[in-house]
């Protein structure tokens, strides 16, 4: 399933994250993956989806300028493939 | 940011480690003659409980994820469980490796409770024969028994760990159906000159054509298959394979021996590569982030005779422990680089006659008596 800006999505419990100097790591405890969040408002994001109903939400929130929404939305979408983020 | 820059910030090192080793004994019941640390009589001066559980809690403040743990065989601590148990609770988790000798019925029942726990049985043929000329007589046996105990427990997925030699090659395809007879994932890892290897790795390493063989396999294969990313010396020979492609040392890798000594990566036990020990004032976090050691490999290195080679940028010019160990320069190519230089490099230095390689500077193997000890009265 395709990732939109209006998909609802969270951080996934089992997920912590370590602040590195390009960003930060995302270790998922479940399926011990490790991914590299490789840009500092890619962290912020990542850590407020749950505040908002939507991706277009915390991009808003987060101050993400249109032109690099579409990478942004493309990264979510490989977390969601690991299991970082979560829809719903 | 492309994966270009986040190498290059991996290169100049990371907060905290990502791949952590911790080898909590020299103590083994066997005698691999590839051991990476030598490994065969407990350390007098190794690390107590309460000093393993300090570096745990330090290691928590840093945010380690999760921690390699080996030897050595560690489950010859007694305590073994205690150890894995602090880390588990304090939310790092364990991969462990072992050969398989302690874990009985009701080990296996323990390790099946825990969360957060991956254990890696080390196996290094498909049969007897293959894997016990360099594990040793029985550890074959052993290591199936484990993993037959494993599966009655329901532990689930387990790892088998298998170091490539010119001896297993062909059994690449065995150790995967062997794996998937037991539900495990098969890890496939670069031997390397270190330890005991330093010696045995002229006979055992394989052989040019091999390291296609290797290259093609992982190639096919290399979704469903753990590396350690050992093998990106191979990415020279065209499509790089999965995984981060850099020598980690001291930048995203280090060891933590069984005594507190911090090395760069485990396949560098050496004294030339020991950043300090976790006992230090400041213990593991100031190793790691201020050790002149470490903070020399994470400045930007020379490709040294590499840099006219187009393919420096695929395979980084390989492993520098390989390098170390034979006798190379660090700044050129590996010992296997797949264009055959490494290998021109040792022939011209053995027939130069100054082939000196560095010895592995801590050494807990047996002593080998050659007579026979006279029955006690
Ligand atoms: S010469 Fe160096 S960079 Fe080129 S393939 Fe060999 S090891 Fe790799
Ligand atoms: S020295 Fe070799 S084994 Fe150690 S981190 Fe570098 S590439 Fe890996």
């Amino acid at each position: 399933m395709a990732l939109t800006l209006q998909s609802a999505c969270s951080l996934s419990p089992q997920v912590a994250l370590r602040p590195e100097p390009f960003g930060a790591l995302a270790y998922h405890y479940g399926n011990r993956r490790l991914v590299f969040l490789k840009h500092p408002d890619m962290v912020s994001v990542v850590k407020s989806l749950s505040d908002h109903p939507t991706i277009a939400a915390t991009f808003d929130a987060c101050g993400i300028a249109n032109e690099r929404r579409p990478s942004f939305l493309a990264a979510l979408e490989n977390l969601t493939k690991s299991e970082i983020i979560s829809v719903g | 940011m492309s994966a270009e820059t986040l190498v290059s910030q991996l290169k100049r090192g990371l907060d905290a480690p990502i791949c952590l080793t911790w080898e909590l004994t020299y103590a083994c019941n066997l005698q691999c003659v590839h051991c990476l640390s030598s490994s065969g009589q407990r350390d007098p001066r190794e690390l107590s409980t309460a000093q393993a559980k300090a570096v745990i809690d330090e290691l928590r403040d840093l945010q380690v994820f999760y921690i390699n743990i080996g030897g050595g065989e560690p489950m010859i601590r007694r305590d073994f469980f205690d150890i894995i148990g602090h880390s588990i609770h304090n939310s790092i988790g364990v991969k462990f490796s072992t050969n398989g000798a302690y874990i009985d019925t009701d080990s296996a029942r323990r390790l099946a409770a825990m969360d957060y726990l991956d254990i890696q049985i080390s196996l290094d043929g498909t049969d007897a024969a293959t894997n016990d000329a360099v594990r040793g007589a029985g550890s074959f046996d052993t290591a199936i028994t484990a993993m037959e105990n494993l599966r009655r427990a329901n532990f689930g997925e387990f790892k088998i760990s298998v170091v490539v030699t010119r001896h297993n090659v062909a059994q690449l395809d065995e150790f995967k159906s062997l794996a998937d007879s037991y539900g495990a994932q098969l890890r496939i890892t670069r031997l390397r000159p270190a330890g005991r290897g330093a010696d045995t790795w002229h006979e055992l390493h394989p052989t040019a054509d091999q390291q296609v063989e290797i290259y093609r396999w992982l190639l096919a294969h290399g979704e469903n298959v753990l590396t350690g990313d050992s093998f990106f010396h191979l990415n020279a020979l065209g499509e790089p394979l999965p995984g981060l492609n850099l020598c980690g040392a001291g930048r995203v890798v280090c060891l933590i021996d069984p005594v507190g000594d911090v090395y760069a990566c485990p396949f560098v036990l050496h004294d030339e590569f020991r950043a300090g020990s976790v006992l230090d004032p400041g213990g593991f976090t100031k190793v790691w982030r201020e050790s002149t050691l470490f903070t020399s490999l994470r400045e930007p290195e020379s490709a040294g005779a590499c840099a006219s080679c187009g393919s420096y940028d695929a395979c980084q010019g390989g492993c520098m422990a390989a390098k170390f160990f034979t006798g190379l320069p660090l700044d050129g190519p590996d010992p296997e680089c797949v264009s055959g230089h490494g290998e021109e490099l040792l022939s011209a230095r053995t027939s130069s006659g100054i082939a000196t390689a560095p010895k592995p500077t801590s050494n807990h193997s047996r002593p080998v008596s050659l007579t026979r000890k006279p029955a006690r009265a």
